[in-house]
């Protein structure tokens, strides 16, 4: 705790990121400590997102081909290491063609490869899984939806990507139903997904099509945080208890949701590149089940 | 908005439904048909007018890819396997303009797969 606490003095006073949100149920957690257990052990996490590495234009991104590695300088360069990093899918962006998506694949990987922390976890998105059922994808990064647990807190990997029609589908809805019921109802749950599994926008695809479904399964545990991408920015809704929390892009931002006719990317402003885009850190205050996101440019300012 | 005012009735159909039911087309109340082809990554047509209060069967046939189609403000969707044709069957009772959009990922066009619904009086 005490190294956590430092940390986020450290943000404070050297006026980096901003804290802007902090997620959790404060002073409902302590209950979820089962007798004899050790204490928790608190650390944070990167959540990079959308990626898109492939992606070619000039006027959203005139360094498509180095943002992903201003992006991986910046979290090399972070004053302390994070625990893990999670990439939240879109790593590659689309292309119809299985050998460019293969080798969009591959370079990606060989960028991310120079990070320093080497616990780093993927997921799809749509633009790398959905026109081969996430068979690409598998070949270079392995499964698509999994668990891991790190220091007290479940971490879920939900796969709403593979299936074209953007959804989960029944197969996984009983695996997640299956892993869940392993779980105390107190335990500190974090989900990752793609896309929002609530309906945020439907028309411009921001929606899971059988996201309610997860949601009801998710919604008897006590502790359960989401954290996803796909929209290109920062939402923080609550479904219950449930928060949600989708990430900005490393390659262009969207509007919000039904604010301009369609979901165009927003154009590039010389006067201040990289608007819009970044990455975030995520702290886990295990004991109280809170995590404090604080959002990072990709270049400082 | 209230879904079940404003479509009074909806009914989503395989090819082959209708091919069982042709026989009996001149028995059925009169309904206007309106045939739209889903292709990558466009409908044609993408923009269609209905009266308020007139009997619709939209008749859509994906010509290549498995697209869908989808229009989300009114909870109204069909899959558009290639080849076989989905019959959107509804009565608009309201006026406005409603938007429809492909919702099977088909490919590097698909988010601009899109069309509207205009309700005139």
């Amino acid at each position: 705790m005490k190294k956590q606490m430092d940390r986020r003095q450290f943000l404070k006073l050297a006026g980096l990121g901003g804290v802007v949100f902090v997620s959790g149920l404060a002073g409902c957690a302590s209950a979820g400590r089962k007798p004899g257990a050790t204490a928790y052990d608190d650390f944070y996490f990167v959540q990079l997102s959308d990626t898109h590495w492939g992606f070619e234009g000039e006027a959203v991104n005139p360094d498509a081909k180095g943002t992903l590695k201003k992006a991986v300088a910046a979290v090399n360069n972070l004053n302390e290491k994070p625990d893990f990093i999670m990439f939240t899918g879109d790593l590659t962006h689309i292309t119809d063609d299985p050998k460019i998506r293969r080798q969009r694949l591959a370079e990606f990987r060989e960028i991310v490869s120079e990070l320093k922390v080497t616990n780093v976890h993927f997921m799809p998105g749509e633009h790398d899984a959905s026109l081969d059922r996430g068979a690409a994808f598998q070949e270079f990064f392995g499964k698509t939806h999994y668990t891991f647990d790190h220091k007290g807190v479940h971490f879920i990997v939900v796969d709403n990507v593979s299936d074209p029609g953007a959804k989960i589908g029944d197969e996984q809805l009983q695996w997640l139903s299956a892993d869940l019921q392993q779980q105390d109802k107190d335990a500190r749950i974090v989900v990752f997904t793609h896309r929002p599994l609530w309906d945020l926008y439907p028309k411009w695809d921001w929606a899971t099509r059988d996201g309610a479904k997860a949601i009801d399964l998710l919604m008897p545990y006590n502790n359960v945080t989401v954290f996803y991408g796909h929209i290109h920015q920062e939402n923080h809704h609550m479904t219950g208890h449930i928060a949600h929390h989708s990430a900005k892009s490393l390659i262009f931002p969207l509007p919000v949701a039904g604010s301009q006719p369609k979901r165009e990317p927003l154009p590039w402003d010389a006067s201040q590149p990289y608007r819009g885009l970044g990455y975030r850190s995520v702290e886990a205050e295990v004991e109280t089940a809170e995590y404090v996101i604080t959002e990072y440019p990709v270049l400082k300012g | 908005m209230n879904r079940s005012s404003l479509w009074m009735s909806v009914v989503v159909l395989t090819s082959a439904f209708i091919a069982s039911t042709a026989g009996y087309v001149t028995a059925e109340p009169t309904e206007r048909v309106i045939k739209i082809t889903a292709k990558a990554f466009e409908y044609v047509p993408n923009e269609i007018t209905l009266k308020k209060g007139e009997l619709v069967v939209l008749e859509l046939t994906s010509q290549d890819l498995f697209h869908g189609f989808n229009i989300s403000d009114l909870g109204l969707r069909a899959d558009l396997p290639p080849g076989k044709t989905a019959r959107v069957q509804l009565t608009p009772d309201k006026t406005g303009d409603f938007e429809f959009h492909c919702d099977n990922f088909c490919g590097i066009g698909h988010e601009n797969m899109n069309g509207v619904i205009h309700v005139v009086e």
